[in-house]
């Protein structure tokens, strides 16, 4: 469903109510848990606000993920119909999987040979010291379902830093960035792609320029949508299986 | 759906408005909750923006907010020797002020001592001049009390790193029930803090109670705007702009949504005047700044 303004609620202390205006969001309902509803004038100067923050302070991962969402107004529907359009990203609408310490088998993972996804992307959480369970909910998108697409592009973010056997590193991130950027079409991703290497060593900008990126772009043209895999059901298959099938090309 | 009986405000809204004893039913802004409720709620906003506070008041001010003080602080005119009480005071922006101006008259006040001082021997001025070195406040002080422990937290480590030590005091307290015997300061003062107050009628007697005969009670709080165009303009502003400000710089839109909705909801100057006569006060009257954003509100104990 859509957010919309009610237009029942009296507001103002001086009896100015009654009328509903754009700006007063009390007559708006939040469509799912966290939801803020906003107006189309507070989503312009989050998104500002939001770009202008997440590259004075790039430490502030919060800024990055309201960006995404205040600008993924063209790019959310076209994922969800992508994945409406296919067996198994309909079937992840429909199902609504969480990638979550809480939904995972940690232990069975690890067990599983080594080359495998769920074997690999376990070694990967390990190797960098992070977790699944850091990505924040969305707030500002006003649809329920596309709510979900974000939640599922951010949590399937850590798979892909397994499928391309980046590491969590400036580098790793920006190398990432682009393929999503390809893959997805969010301006965040593109934003973070084209800003992302301002941070980065000359040394690291030949390699990003000469070798990453172009493999990031080929593989990311080549590939079909990543959000239509239902990694889930997936643990025991090989890494370079999923690649082929994805038509991720081998990492340099 | 539960949150459009979270966001309707019923007839007994109106006096709880008022902060009056109306039964359990109170506004948290826009939304309806019990007494306890709003007293835990608020308690948790400022838990939330303490660390921010100072910021996001610049930021969404313009910086104006310390000019809103130092008004205050005019206004106020305290001599050396006040002993002054400021409640809901958390970051310290009024106390490090009244410091400051105090330590200015006095200094003044030295100053024009030691001009009459000119046919006294230099051992008369000497003794003089020390034992009045060590007492530039001239004995003045100030207490800061709050109710929220890391609002107290971030004044104390402001008061620190300032270099802020003499003649300032911090209490843990609640407006509505201060830990002071009566009778006490010279002034009270509770700068944008009577707003997030539950029971705004027991903090006004609780004021009342603890200011000496004579005490100066004032309040400064934003207030109501009466003009329609810098209304319209204002809440323009209030609604679109501040919670996506609280998000950006504090990463916490929920607070600042209800920092605008609380101003809303707070009595207009007319009513204020009316209750604060109602706890006792004489000579109440207030002050519009900036067409009524923000009011100063003050009363004498006599």
């Amino acid at each position: 469903g859509r957010a919309r303004p009610s237009h029942s609620e009296p507001r103002g202390r001086d009896g100015r109510g009654g009328e509903e205006e754009e700006e007063e969001m009390e007559g708006w309902h939040p469509l799912y848990p966290g939801h803020i509803p906003t107006s189309p004038l507070q989503k312009a100067l989050l998104a500002a606000g939001s770009a202008v923050m997440a590259l004075y302070d790039p430490y502030r991962h919060d800024m990055v993920a309201v960006l995404g969402e205040t600008t993924g107004c063209l790019a959310l529907p076209n994922l969800r119909d992508k994945m409406k359009n296919h067996p198994e990203g309909y079937r992840i609408l429909q199902e609504r999987p969480r990638i979550r310490l809480s939904t995972l088998d940690m232990a069975r993972l690890q067990g599983l040979p080594d080359g495998s996804l769920g074997r690999e992307y376990v070694r990967f959480l390990e190797d960098n010291k992070v977790s699944p369970d850091t990505r924040m909910p969305p707030k500002f998108v006003d649809d329920e379902e596309l709510a979900y697409v974000i939640q599922r592009y951010r949590e399937v973010h850590d798979l892909m830093h397994t499928l391309l056997g980046m590491p969590t590193n400036m580098l790793g991130e920006v190398v990432v960035k682009w393929f999503e950027a390809i893959q997805t079409g969010l301006p965040m991703c593109v934003l973070g792609a084209a800003f992302g290497p301002v941070r980065l060593s000359s040394r690291k900008l030949q390699v990003l320029a000469t070798e990453l990126v172009p493999w990031a772009i080929r593989s990311g043209l080549n590939a079909s949508c990543v959000l239509n895999v239902y990694y889930e059901q997936r643990w025991e298959q090989p890494v370079e299986s999923l690649r082929e099938e994805l038509g991720i090309f081998p990492p340099p | 759906c539960r949150c459009r009986a979270l966001l309707s405000r019923p007839a007994g809204a109106v006096r709880a408005r008022r902060g009056l004893a109306a039964g359990p039913e109170m506004h948290f802004g826009f939304q309806t909750v019990t007494e306890e409720e709003r007293r835990e709620k608020i308690y948790q906003v400022f838990e939330n923006v303490a660390k921010k506070y100072d910021v996001m008041n610049d930021s969404m001010t313009l910086g104006i907010h310390r000019v809103w003080k130092d008004i205050l602080m005019h206004k106020m005119n305290p001599c050396p020797g006040t002993l002054l009480l400021d409640v809901a005071g958390g970051t310290g922006d009024i106390a490090f002020r009244f410091i400051n101006y105090v330590r200015s008259v006095r200094q003044r006040q030295l100053q024009r001592k030691l001009k009459h001082h000119q046919n006294l021997s230099w051992q008369e001025i000497f003794d003089s001049y020390q034992k009045d070195q060590f007492n530039s406040l001239g004995d003045s002080q100030v207490v800061v009390c709050d109710i929220n422990r890391e609002m107290l937290k971030v004044g104390k480590q402001k008061a620190q790193h300032l270099g802020y030590s003499e003649g300032l005091s911090w209490v843990l307290g609640n407006a509505e029930e201060l830990p002071f015997d009566d009778d006490k300061f010279d002034v009270y003062t509770i700068a944008f803090g009577i707003r997030n107050v539950t029971r705004i009628d027991l903090a006004l007697q609780e004021a009342y109670r603890v200011l000496k005969p004579g005490g100066r009670f004032l309040c400064l709080e934003f207030s109501h705007v009466s003009n329609p165009l810098l209304s319209r303009l204002y809440d323009l502003y209030s609604f679109q702009v501040i919670p996506v400000l609280g998000e950006v710089i504090a990463g916490d839109w929920r607070s600042y949504q209800y920092l605008v909705e609380s101003i809303r909801q707070f009595p207009p100057q007319e009513e204020l005047k009316a209750m604060i006569g109602d706890a006792g006060f004489f000579k109440v009257d207030y002050e519009n700044l900036n067409f009524g954003i923000v009011a100063i509100h003050s009363g004498f104990k006599l």
